[in-house]
């Protein structure tokens, strides 16, 4: 639930000055560059990239003319080096893609291999999932919200309050399988490893303690009016447009766009479970803040339920280690954190690797949006956007 | 009647085959004179690109868009096969914007040309990166790019 109090202070955000630097004459330098104007380079090494983006800016002042983002810095040919590698030697690979969302990188993965196999698993296995899945969502947002502060020049305070709730879930992981980052959790027909004898009485106390926090942070955030001012009307996306462009996760939810591939194209057990698909009001930085803040209640809701109807007997289906699916291609995709993340699997039912792995990563498709988004706007708020599409460069640029 | 069929009686020569794979999944192959009648006519339904995949088979590339529709929930996989000597198909930019990275992405990596693109350059590789990685008939090992071996000094 989105505080009343923001709205008040919206009528503020609107009436901020206008300032806009004056145009200049529009001649043409030899370079390509028209009297007046200038190229920045942001990135990529700059701490609000989120990592290796490079932004080459037109700039005529302060404002911003067209803005290219050149990405491929942390390119690593995943799709390639998978073509080369086991079926189950990938996992650890998919990892490595979205690192703050390993999780559901696994998922997608496992469940395009098993989609080929035709598997069935047990039921255990598929809560444990959904258990894994929606804490991850939740430490995705929580981090998503803290780099966002911190854009937004709230300094190191709201980044370290939520990495401290991130850190909670991270120990469960850890608790889990072992790691805290780079799970390798998930395998085909199930999970890894059960989970541990303590695991629901430790989770429900994270959960317990995540809910009051969660209303704490979007209290701090919500209601400061620097905030407000930096996010309210800026990088505004209409549904249309988002549609077209590509957009899928808080993106397009932030845009009023009510769809989510968990319930539109269900995936296991999504829903035997009571809840509900986001939506941001006006599908601007605000609205996509709100949509990552709102979804990490329905994790929760979505968590709970899954702890309490969890039941007992095998975690992991009999598949063997070194496989080698019929030939065939599947289409496998999921919700991650970011939005729609979808693998295309060739398999030529001959060799033991992929004939071909093609990732669709959502904060690829939320990116190109960015030249979109960032038209005629100042450079403070070229910053808010990139940070409301969260990209993350293991994923972009794989 | 199911998009399939549909797909089938509206462009009856241009449809290669089509395939139901199970409930939401939809596949079919077209040819690539047609490729821009056949994406205008989807779009009507199918109005979100979800992605371009390229494959390197023996005899052909393969550029396979995948269109999920908001309003049937159903995902249609359009395989369009290119011959190898001739590897350019239209750029469906002007349909779904989307496509522009897709479709640069598929260039860089398996040199399909898309003809009418805006930009087609690029996007994950350098600029001055020579030949397209994803191909199956890319040498790894003996690429500058990949040896360890820079090619004015020989050795790093």
């Amino acid at each position: 639930m989105i505080q009343e109090d923001s709205d008040r202070k919206l009528a503020l955000a609107r009436a901020r000055p206008n300032c806009f630097a004056p145009t200049f004459g529009s001649a043409i330098f030899p370079c390509g560059i028209a009297e007046g104007r200038m190229i920045l380079n942001i990135g990529p090494q700059h701490p609000s990239t989120h990592g290796v983006l490079r932004l080459q800016v037109e700039l005529e002042g302060e404002r911003v003319i067209s803005v290219t983002p050149i990405i491929g810095y942390l390119h690593r040919g995943f799709e390639k080096i998978a073509e080369n590698r086991n079926y189950i030697q990938v996992i650890p690979l998919t990892d490595r893609l979205d690192y703050l969302s390993s999780m559901a990188n696994n998922m997608v993965y496992v469940k395009a291999v098993e989609e080929l196999l035709g598997v069935q698993i047990p039921e255990r296995a598929e809560y444990i999932r959904v258990i894994m899945l929606e804490l991850q969502r939740i430490a995705s947002h929580l981090a998503a919200v803290g780099f966002y502060g911190n854009d937004l020049g709230l300094a190191f305070t709201a980044m370290m309050y939520t990495f401290r709730e991130r850190e909670l879930i991270l120990d469960l992981f850890e608790s889990v399988c072992g790691a805290r980052l780079t799970y390798n959790y998930l395998r085909f027909g199930g999970v890894r490893e059960d989970l541990p004898g303590n695991f629901k009485e430790k989770a429900r106390e994270v959960l317990a303690r995540l809910k009051p926090k969660i209303d704490e942070y979007e209290r701090f955030l919500s209601e400061d009016e620097i905030f407000l001012m930096r996010t309210k009307d800026i990088g505004v996306l209409n549904p249309e447009d988002a549609i077209n462009m590509g957009a899928t996760g808080p993106v397009l939810r932030g845009s009023g766009v009510k769809t989510d591939t968990r319930i539109t194209d269900s995936y296991t057990i999504y829903d035997k479970f009571d809840w509900e698909i986001v939506t941001g009001k006006d599908g601007d930085c605000f609205s996509r803040y709100a949509v990552w803040i709102n979804e990490m209640r329905q994790s929760i809701k979505i968590v709970e339920q899954a702890l309490d109807t969890l039941p007992e007997g095998p975690y992991l289906a009999k598949v063997p280690k070194l496989l080698k699916p019929p030939a065939g291609e599947v289409y496998s995709r999921i919700e991650s954190p970011r939005g729609e993340l979808c693998m295309h699997l060739i398999s030529d039912g001959a060799a033991t690797n992929p004939y071909r792995l093609k990732i669709r990563s959502p904060a690829f498709c939320n990116l190109s949006l960015l030249p979109h988004l960032a038209k005629n706007v100042l450079i403070a708020d070229l910053i808010a956007i990139t940070g409301s599409l969260d990209p993350v460069f293991g994923e972009i640029d794989r | 009647m199911t998009e399939l069929d549909e797909l089938k009686n509206k462009f009856p020569d241009a449809v290669i085959e089509v395939k139901l794979q199970r409930e939401r999944r939809l596949w079919a192959a077209v040819k690539r004179d047609r490729l821009l009648e056949i994406c205008k006519y989807l779009k009507q339904d199918f109005d979100h690109l979800s992605c371009i995949s390229g494959v390197d088979y023996a005899d052909r590339f393969e550029v396979v868009y995948h269109l999920w529709s908001y309003s049937k929930k159903k995902l249609l996989s359009l395989k369009v096969p290119i011959p190898k000597d001739d590897p350019a198909i239209d750029s469906v930019t002007a349909i779904w914007k989307a496509a522009d990275w897709h479709e640069r992405e598929t260039y860089d990596m398996f040199g399909v040309v898309f003809e009418k693109h805006p930009n087609l350059t690029r996007i994950l590789l350098p600029e001055d990166f020579e030949g397209h990685p994803f191909r199956k008939d890319y040498k790894l090992k003996e690429s500058p790019w990949f040896s360890g071996k820079s090619p004015e000094e020989g050795s790093l």
